[in-house]
């Protein structure tokens, strides 16, 4: 029987709601968890790699280790991106939660909000060996400022352009765009015989949203004010989006069919030779599937504005993934030990190296596994020119209205409808009104 | 015997009652609970500050139903765009659906071979899930790669660029023609069932007396098919306009505007959003809307079968 879906998961969550109320709901008050069950653990795992069997078989032997280590069972679920934060949000109403969870670090501060998730203190800290141990930057992005951080960076990773090394070559451009500028020159130079300079995921609204957070930086624009209210229309705001649209509707060095792009057509592209940039996140593990040889291409940080200075040379958001411990746990020694385990210097170098990704713990950065070229530039990245994104309770759904709002954009000027300052402007405006108010 | 006799009495008065306890609770916490629980939310504030334990989530009156029915505003101007869309949509694709079932199940009344095998053909877009059908629409869609803009330019040579199906307007023409692709099996079905409750002198008598196909069609087989019809329609319009698989599968969690239809809207409001009073405020209205359109739909064809008899 098709029952309306909308009935029906609005049921769902209400009556997850229910029991969770008439199991006496007092575990929505308390603080944080008790140790009444030591033995055992439960880990959502967010889908990092080429499948969920793959994760399964990354992770399943470290859990083993952990439990040799500490006698704790670790149950493991790993979960894809798509559901995860429904799943955590089903998982918050009922109480009904994994003990220890990974979370998109963009998420950590509206999940923060929720209360649902154990504050690193310090006294949590110190269980974990220390607050120091991990990069300030990607501290920065596992919750509010001024709050005790709701979860501990995991994995890393950040925004790097890639190029096309023989395609540069034979267009005569002798070493990758630094400035914007140059990008649009070079991509000119690039596109033609049915090849492109650069490639957009326009269909996918997160791919959008760290864009046009990381132009909105070099053009001055925050997206939410010092009080924390949304200010998505600004001029600077416009005039970020309106340069990353203009890849498509002005410049045309990115072609119209990257508007509908949403399931990483923008690696093929560029593995295949069909374009000559992107601007991506730990790409390479992903580029070697598709056959590209890692000489093949090089990594530099995305372009800024000529002269620019300051935060105004942002050119990438942290991105990342944080690990999180559920406030309700029954296992609260247990759950702090698995965090300590995980981003401990073994396991973050085991770890980040099958993914491809950073760790943002310090004394893991030397091993050689992060030399390669790529991660070298990302890694500098994420070091010197790498920003969070605002850490206010909205900005899950800061991501998708924006995100959103560009895809429109994005359609509308692969449509061949003129994008203007205007017309950016009202789809920033929509957006922001759309926020629900708190 | 008149001992036993009486007991008897007594279990089968009291049995139905009893086997129908366990539905009827059933029914109770699955369907009123619920939904009395969605009408209590649609009254509160409820964000991502308060999901933990939302009965602590505070009043606000009909606060998100003046969000969601202020026009002049965003949230009501895209929820009325949104409802428009499922209302074009719901009309387009049931009316289609429809017609192709109709058309299907009398072409399929006369045997001839080979006929059961196009049946069951005819049946297989409703037997497929729902998920993998989609999906492969949504890859035929695709505009550079896709099997469609392959046909229609590259072969047929009938547009002169590639249009695209998944964003911007065109994506309203792909939601009709995968509804109606998933919802004209059914029809054909149903339709199929109540052919065969036609007597064949009717059609022989007609014949004898000169009258046409179109004829026929019209003076008997239609009007032998409206009570069919009547159950048919309201239910292709209730699960069209509730339709949420389809767009969602499609588009993913922002739809373009063309083809925002209002379940995928609510849910954006939300779960996207994180407002789930807002979201529930529009489920009620949503609610309300089809109660009042099925009941004057039942109004109106009880009226005029009364009128008929």
């Amino acid at each position: 029987m098709r029952i309306n879906r909308l009935a029906a998961a609005t049921a769902v969550v209400a009556t997850l709601a229910l029991t969770a109320t008439a199991c006496g709901g007092g575990s929505s008050t308390s603080g944080s968890g008790d140790n009444s069950s030591p033995k055992t653990l439960t880990y959502w795992a967010s889908n990092q790699g080429t499948s969920l069997e793959n994760d399964k078989q990354v992770l399943e032997p470290e859990l083993r280790k952990f439990e040799q280590q500490t006698g704790i069972k670790v149950k493991l679920e790993v979960i894809p991106w798509s559901d995860l934060l429904n799943r955590i949000l089903a998982a918050t109403t009922s109480g009904q939660g994994p003990d220890v969870l990974n979370i998109g670090n963009t998420w950590s501060a509206s999940l923060q909000a929720t209360g649902a998730l154990l504050p690193f203190d310090d006294a949590a800290f110190g269980k974990i060996g220390g607050k120091d141990r991990f990069l300030p930057a990607t501290i920065a992005s596992a919750g509010a400022a001024g709050k005790d951080p709701a979860a501990v960076p995991l994995y890393s990773m950040a925004y790097g352009l890639y190029y096309n090394k023989k395609m540069f070559q034979a267009a005569g451009i002798e070493r990758p765009p630094a400035t914007w500028d140059e990008l649009i020159a070079d991509g000119q130079k690039l596109t033609k015989d049915g090849k492109f300079g650069i490639a957009v995921e326009g269909g996918n609204v997160s791919e959008n949203v760290h864009h046009a957070f990381t132009l909105g930086k070099q053009h001055g624009a925050d997206f939410f004010d010092a009080s924390g209210k949304p200010a998505f229309d600004t001029p600077e705001a416009v005039a970020a989006i309106k340069q990353y649209v203009d890849l498509i509707a002005k410049d045309k060095i990115a072609a119209s069919g990257n508007a509908e792009y949403a399931n990483n057509q923008t690696v093929t592209d560029f593995a295949t030779g069909k374009v000559g940039m992107m601007m991506w996140q730990s790409a390479g593990a992903n580029l070697k599937s598709h056959g590209m040889n890692p000489d093949d291409y090089g990594v530099a940080t995305v372009p800024v504005p000529a002269g620019a200075s300051g935060t105004k040379l942002t050119s990438s958001m942290v991105a990342g993934i944080n690990l999180a411990v559920f406030k309700n746990t029954k296992n609260l020694n247990g759950a702090l030990d698995f965090v300590k385990f995980m981003t401990g210097k073994d396991e973050q170098i085991q770890l980040n190296r099958t993914y491809g990704s950073l760790p943002p713990v310090k004394d893991a950065q030397g091993d050689p596994a992060f030399a390669t070229p790529e991660l070298q530039a990302l890694s500098k990245v994420l070091g010197t020119s790498a920003q969070p994104l605002p850490q206010v309770a909205n900005e899950s759904q800061f991501e998708t209205l924006v995100g959103t709002a560009v895809k429109n954009l994005l359609a509308a000027a692969a449509a061949g409808k003129p994008v203007t300052d205007d017309s950016v402007k009202a789809e920033l405006t929509k957006a922001q009104q759309q926020m629900p108010a708190n | 015997m008149r001992q036993r006799l009486g007991r008897l009495r007594l279990t089968t008065s009291g049995l139905p009652y009893l086997l129908l306890l366990p539905a009827l609770l059933l029914e109770l916490l699955i369907h009123l609970v619920p939904m009395v629980v969605g009408i209590v939310m649609s009254f509160k504030q409820l964000t991502q500050f308060f999901i933990r334990d939302w009965s602590s989530a505070p009043w606000t009156g009909l606060g998100n139903y003046h969000l969601a029915v202020d026009f002049s505003a965003p949230v009501g101007q895209s929820l009325l765009n949104s409802f428009w869309v499922t209302c074009a949509f719901t009309i387009l694709a049931v009316g289609l659906s429809w017609l192709v079932g109709t058309t299907a199940a009398i072409m399929m009344q006369d045997a001839f071979r080979g006929r059961g095998l196009l049946r069951a053909a005819f049946l297989l877009p409703y037997a497929l899930p729902v998920y993998a059908a989609v999906i492969t629409w949504s890859f035929m869609f695709q505009r550079d790669t896709g099997l469609i803009n392959h046909v229609l330019h590259d072969q047929l040579h009938l547009t002169s660029d590639r249009p695209f199906w998944l964003i911007g307007d065109n994506s309203f023409t792909a939601l009709v023609t995968v509804s109606v692709w998933r919802s004209w099996p059914f029809a054909f079905l149903t339709l199929t069932a109540g052919l065969q409750n036609i007597p064949r002198e009717l059609y022989e008598a007609a014949a004898m007396d000169g009258a046409g196909i179109w004829q026929q069609i019209r003076r008997i087989t239609l009007p032998s098919l409206r009570p069919v019809n009547l159950v048919l329609v309201l239910v292709l319009f209730l699960w069209t306009f509730n339709d949420f698989n389809t767009p969602y599968v499609l588009f993913g969690k922002s739809a373009p505007e063309a083809s925002d239809l209002i379940s995928i809207h609510i849910y954006q409001s939300s779960f996207v959003t994180w407002n789930f009073g807002a979201g529930s405020a529009m489920s009620v209205l949503l609610l309300l809307f089809l109660l009042l359109v099925t009941s004057v739909y039942l109004f109106i064809t009880s009226r005029r079968r009364g009128a008929d008899d």
